[in-house]
Order: structure tokens, then C-alpha cells, then sequence
């Protein structure tokens, strides 16, 4: 298939689109309004219904709606939009409802700014709504992998039956790259606890994440978490970028990662073997590929390079345990790290400054 | 023996959690009834909200989905747009439409959404003991109001089925009440229009019911059911307020 030009945002609707998501739930917010705008104009053209609510909270709920009466469903935000929908998402989550929410994430906290950050990590992967759940979490670096992971979302949500998030930045879902799509998938997945009235012919459906019963409610949760354990093992998704004979290894992900891509090429040209361990799934982490590097002798340090002030290099350390130092660069509210920057931090532990 | 009364196949046979006197128990069975006499009841789908009706998805024997507060009309609206065949209704107290969902039930009436809901004004908050409400009357003492509603600390009550009716996407508003027979004979006839309503396609249909709530009034079952009459009809006058052509 020819590939065309499009930019990231749109490449994301139009993967939805592609995987059989007929429904979408939105409401405007820089940088993502191209989404929205995208899914009025397609998705009736293929007998799907767009409608903007009056607010993300109202989106989110009529996602939760859609998603409970056995629909591919999606809703798409940024920063403060996805902070309004966190009571909902946790409510999905705790039903156990499948859909997709894409975060195009902008500088925060409060209104922020309107370009791109990286500064929603916590949110994301940490909770961000109340009580223990998890979402899986993609972070796409192209336009072509925010396709392609967009594209995969909804077959894994219905799966594993839990919300899955698109976390991109306002940088990829401006940017235009070329992208192709993958077949269209015509095998919707079997849904029947959904709620499509019971037509006399089987027991009545309940969607609700309310069990009065903390002994119930404690099962529920244990259930979801042995779900979460499976996903662990089959679902990451990493880049390894020339680790093998690495000193330095750089931890980035999404548009932060094309960034550093460059300093490498410098870097080796300057004699330093620096390589990149790219999360593309930010939940779950890819803990085990840092844990391998971590105890390789070759290397003597992670630098993990993000647009906020530090939030996934907590997960950095975490997995890297101790064994070797985890350093930390990076630009926040909006502004972005260049590779002057990330070289600089990099000559400063090779030099033995830090 | 003939039989001249059964319990609806709208109702499960889980025994409600509801108050001696409350009114809940008249309104679930109003609308089971209507339910099953329409023969919707296999194709309906309930949204269940947050509020002492919170257990709603345990007592109406159809489809049911648990709404977060507020939020059941959005969560409504998706379900209708998946599944516009199906009868999709919601069932509310006065802080989950009035209170936090306002926006919500706003915006479903403009849409012209065509479900069905079934709105619970019982001018207090319930479940949680007894907190002022929107709908709260002018010097009604509650939790939070202790020396009875000052309208110059905490406003005016709102009313929800005048509020609604002046918008173009809602085809039929009606306030009722529940505090005698004739009353509870009124209430049935406007729910049951209101899914008959949905059956037809004919858009959004809300009904006000007028409801007690004896133990949070501090009055027994029959006290309130006269306080109702007494005191909230003159606020919340009954009757029809909108009626699409």
C-alpha cells in the first residue's frame, strides 16, 4: 500500500477508523482539534455516529455508555481535558470496559500551555483516577507508530477488557509524516456481558464498578491485577536502539526519543558509545530490558531525557535498582529539549561532573 | 381465584433497601409496570445513578449500566446512539440531575436524545443523610442547612421541569407527584407516556416526580406525604410543561 502524507493526529483517527471504531465521543481542546474534526467528516461516511459533548466529563461517560453496549469506542483530549475525564476513566476501568482515550499532551499543570509535554507520565500510568486500576499506555514516536499502535488499541482493549491510552504530544499530532494502515480488522471481538437488552433469551447484563462488599470488591480488583500480570509479560513494546556496546543508555520516549536519536550519531562520532532504550508501551514498562542493561559492565550510566520534570525516570530507577547511576535532563511547560542540551549532559558523565 | 394483582416482571426479587414511606418503591414499580405493560421490557436498557437509587441495576430485571453521579444522561446518550432500537431510560434523584448533573440532563434534552428520565425530587439528598439539595425549599432545615435554606447564602431552589421545557429538544416534561392515590395514578400515566414516547421516537421525555424522603425530613411516612402536598406543590406546581407536536 502507497503511503500518504498526514498529519499525526489524523493518522490517529483514521487507525480507529480502520480497526472498526465506529463511535467517538469528543469535545474540542488544543492541540488534538484535528481529531474531533476528522472523525465528523469520516465516521459518518462509514455508518459510524461522531457527536460532541458539552464537556471531556460528558464524553467520557458516553464512552463508558457506548463501550458497555459492546462498542469500538474512542474519545481523544489533552492535559486538562483528560484530567476532567480521570472520574470516568476510572469508572471503565473499574467496570471492566473496553475503549481508547488518546491524550495529546500538552504544558501543564492548569491551563498551561498549548505546546508539547511530556509532563502527564504520573497521570498515565500512575492511576490518575482513584483507586487501583490500570490503563495500557502507548507512546508513539512517528506518525506511523501512533498508526499502527492506534490501530492495535481497540482488538487489545477488548481483549483484556480495560481502557487503553494513546499518550502522544502535541508535537507528533501536528507533525506530518508519510503513513500507511493496515488492513481494516473485520472480526469484531464476542462481547456478551454487554448490555444490548436481554431480549427474554439470557440472563439481564450489569455494567457497574460499585460492589458494597469489600470482599467482593477486593476479588473484583485481584481479577483485574491477574489480568494486569498477563499483560505484563505478552504486551510490552520497546525499542532498543544500539545498547549492545553501549557506555551510556538513554531512556526517552515519543518525540523526546527522535531527539536523542540525533545525539547518538553524535555522540559515537565524538567516541562516546551511547545507545537508547525506547519505551513504545509506558505501561507496561519495559522493566526487564533496563534490568538487563543495568547489570551489563559496559555500562556506566541511564540518562533519561523527557519534556517535564521528571517522571519517568522514577520508573527508570526503579527498574535499574540501584546498580548504576540514573541521571535526569529535560525542559518543561512546553519547551523542548535540543540535542546541544542532551550532549552536553552526556560529555558531563563522561567527564565525571555528575 | 382469579388474580387481580401481581408483582411486576419489571422488579426482581431482591428486596429493596428503601426507607418505611419512601417513595422510591412506588416510582421503581411505576416504572417496571410501564416496563412490562409496553413489552419493553427485554429491549430496555437502565442507567442507574448515585443517590439512594444507587442500587437500581439490583432491582429493575432488565439491562442496566451503574452511572457515576451526574453523569447518567451522558452515559444514556451513549448507549441510545449504539443501540437506537433498545429503550434506554434513566433514573435520578435531585443532586445526581440537579446538582452535579445539570450540564448533563441540560444537554441531553438540546440534543433532543430520544430516552427517557425518570427524575426523583425529593428536595434533600438521601443516601448520604440528609444534605440540602438544589431542589431544598426556603427555610427547610437539612444537614448542611441547619437554620433552615437562607436564599442569601445558598440561592433559590431550582425548577428542573420548567428549566428543561424551554428547550426546543425536549418533547415532553411533566411534573408529578406521589403523596395520594390520584397522585400516583397521574404518575404512572406520564411514565408510561414517557416510554411510550421513546417507542414512537417521538425525543426526550423527563418526569418530575415529587417524591418523599421521611426520614431525612425528620416527619413519618404519612407526616411527609402531607408535607409534600403542602409545601413542595406550591414550589414545584404539577402538570404538564411541555408537550411537542
Amino acid at each position: 500500500m502507497s503511503k500518504v502524507l498526514m498529519k499525526g493526529n489524523e493518522a490517529i483517527a483514521e487507525a480507529a477508523i480502520r480497526a472498526g471504531c465506529r463511535y467517538f465521543f469528543g469535545y474540542p481542546i488544543t492541540p488534538q482539534n484535528e481529531i474531533p474534526a476528522y472523525m465528523a467528516r469520516q465516521l459518518p461516511k462509514v455508518g459510524g455516529t461522531f457527536l460532541q459533548a458539552e464537556s471531556e466529563i460528558a464524553a467520557i461517560n458516553m464512552v463508558y455508555g457506548a463501550a458497555g453496549a459492546g462498542a469500538r469506542v474512542m474519545t481523544s483530549s489533552s492535559s486538562p481535558g483528560i484530567s476532567l475525564k480521570q472520574e470516568g476513566i476510572s469508572y471503565i476501568a473499574g467496570a471492566q470496559l473496553p475503549c481508547v482515550i488518546v491524550n495529546i499532551v500538552r504544558g501543564g499543570p492548569g491551563l498551561g500551555g498549548i505546546q508539547p509535554a511530556q509532563s502527564d507520565y504520573f497521570q498515565a500510568v500512575k492511576g490518575g483516577g482513584h483507586g487501583d486500576y490500570q490503563l495500557i499506555v502507548y507512546a508513539p514516536a512517528t506518525v506511523q507508530e501512533a498508526a499502527d499502535v492506534t490501530q492495535k488499541a481497540f482488538a487489545i482493549a477488548d481483549q483484556y477488557r480495560m481502557p487503553v491510552m494513546i499518550l502522544g504530544d502535541g508535537m507528533l499530532g501536528q507533525m506530518m509524516e508519510p503513513v500507511d494502515f493496515h488492513e481494516e480488522v473485520s472480526t469484531a471481538t464476542e462481547k456478551p456481558w454487554a448490555t444490548t437488552g436481554c431480549d427474554g433469551s439470557r440472563p439481564i447484563n450489569v455494567v457497574n464498578s460499585l460492589y458494597i462488599n469489600a470482599a467482593a470488591l477486593e476479588k473484583v480488583i485481584q481479577s483485574m491485577f491477574e489480568r494486569y500480570a498477563i499483560i505484563k509479560e505478552k504486551e510490552v513494546q520497546v525499542e532498543e536502539y544500539r545498547c549492545d556496546d553501549a557506555e551510556i543508555i538513554i531512556a526517552a520516549y515519543g518525540t523526546t526519543s527522535r531527539i536523542a536519536r540525533s545525539v547518538i550519531e553524535d555522540a559515537r562520532g565524538k567516541g562516546v558509545r551511547v545507545g537508547m532504550i525506547r519505551p513504545i508501551t509506558v505501561w507496561p514498562f519495559p522493566e526487564k530490558i533496563f534490568e538487563h542493561y543495568a547489570s551489563q559492565e559496559q555500562v556506566k550510566a541511564f540518562l533519561t531525557v523527557e519534556m517535564s520534570m521528571g517522571q519517568m525516570v522514577e520508573d527508570v530507577r526503579l527498574s535499574v535498582n540501584g546498580k548504576k547511576p540514573v541521571y535526569f535532563t529535560g525542559r518543561t511547560g512546553g519547551m523542548v529539549p535540543t540535542p546541544k542540551q542532551i550532549m552536553g549532559e552526556i560529555e558531563k558523565i563522561m567527564g565525571g561532573k555528575k | 381465584m382469579s388474580i387481580v394483582f401481581e408483582k411486576t416482571k419489571g422488579l426482581t426479587d431482591k428486596a429493596t433497601h428503601y426507607c418505611p414511606g419512601c417513595t422510591h418503591g412506588i416510582v421503581h414499580r411505576l416504572v417496571a409496570e410501564s416496563l412490562e405493560e409496553l413489552e419493553i421490557l427485554d429491549q430496555a436498557i437502565g442507567v442507574a445513578s448515585v443517590g439512594c437509587s444507587v442500587f437500581t441495576y439490583e432491582y429493575f430485571n432488565c439491562d442496566m449500566q451503574q452511572a457515576a453521579h451526574g453523569r447518567a444522561p451522558a452515559v444514556a446518550t451513549g448507549i441510545k446512539r449504539v443501540l437506537p432500537e433498545n429503550i434506554v431510560f434513566t433514573y435520578q434523584g435531585d443532586g445526581d440531575l440537579a446538582s452535579i448533573g445539570v450540564a448533563e440532563i441540560i444537554h441531553a434534552a438540546a440534543r433532543g436524545e430520544n430516552i427517557t428520565v425518570i427524575f426523583i425530587n425529593n428536595a434533600i439528598y438521601g443516601m448520604t443523610g440528609g444534605q440540602m439539595a438544589p431542589t431544598t425549599l426556603l427555610g427547610q432545615v437539612t444537614a448542611t442547612s441547619p437554620f433552615g435554606r437562607d436564599q442569601s447564602i445558598a440561592g433559590y431552589p431550582i425548577k428542573i421541569a420548567e428549566m428543561l421545557a424551554t428547550l426546543d429538544g425536549a418533547a415532553f416534561i411533566e411534573r408529578v407527584s406521589t403523596h395520594d392515590v390520584k397522585s400516583i395514578r397521574g404518575a404512572k400515566k406520564a411514565i408510561k407516556r414517557a416510554f411510550e414516547n421513546q417507542v414512537q421516537k417521538k425525543g426526550f421525555s423527563l418526569i418530575e416526580v415529587l417524591s418523599t424522603c421521611p426520614t431525612n425530613w425528620g416527619l413519618s411516612p404519612a407526616e411527609a406525604m402531607i408535607w409534600l402536598q403542602d409545601k413542595m406543590i406550591p414550589v414545584y406546581p404539577l402538570g404538564i410543561k411541555k408537550e411537542a407536536q
